[in-house]
């Protein structure tokens, strides 16, 4: 039994460095802003949690564990802000989502920002 | 010993992110980033902490944790407002905006 906890705390932590290295790598080949937010967010949601609850299970009922707990308390609740935030601020720079249809772009609101000028940024 | 391979898995994306922040052509690119550096410095603490047996470093974990949210959104803050001190409904208040 406690060697099957083991082996699962394992597997959880290995999953989780797999998430995070996938998203890494998103987060250098996604093509804009807006993307490599949804890259960023796999590690800080699915990478963390997976993580941390095998170390959660090596640590058993304990002060760890709840420690743990806090800490992805605190990624579910912070990043979320976050990343609202930095999408907010991003749109009303004038920064554009990627989109390959031209005229869609230019259905943005002028409010968020200025347009920025054809053809350079990313 | 994985958690072994999970500390080397955290540097590599570290260093992803790291030449992402380095390139990233606008500044939220840096931004996020740099968010996302703080996120995996968290994860590396608590892998540490469980690689050297030593769960002290999970508070130091917490504390970053609290620190790289502030971090974030101060740099935010600064680049719409140039100052961190502004506050927009004293502002639209005396109608200057």
């Amino acid at each position: 039994m406690v060697e099957m906890v083991s082996w699962i705390s394992a597997l959880l932590v290995g999953a989780g460095s797999v998430i995070v290295v996938i998203g890494a790598l998103g987060l250098v080949r996604m093509p804009d802003v807006f993307t490599r937010m949804h890259a960023s967010g796999m590690i800080e949601t699915m990478g963390a949690t997976l993580m941390l609850s095998g170390m959660a299970l090596t640590a058993g009922w304990s002060l760890v564990t709840l420690k743990l707990l806090v800490l992805w308390a605190l990624f579910i609740f912070t990043g979320p802000v976050a990343g609202h935030a930095l999408a907010r601020a991003a749109l009303y720079a004038g920064v554009r989502p990627y989109l390959r249809d031209k005229e869609q772009i230019a259905r943005v609101p002028q409010r968020y920002g200025l347009m920025p000028p054809p053809g350079d940024e990313r | 010993m994985i958690y072994v391979a999970a500390a080397l898995a955290l540097l590599v994306a570290m260093t992803l992110a790291v030449v992402r922040a380095l390139l990233g052509p606008t500044v939220f690119d840096r931004v996020l980033a740099g968010n996302a550096i703080g996120v995996l410095a968290i994860l590396l603490l608590c892998v540490f902490g469980f690689l050297t047996e030593r769960p002290e470093f999970l508070d130091i974990g917490i504390t970053y944790g609290l620190l790289n949210l502030i971090g974030t959104l101060a740099v935010l803050k600064f680049w719409k407002y140039g100052d961190l001190a502004h506050d927009d409904a004293a502002q639209q208040d005396r109608g200057v905006s």
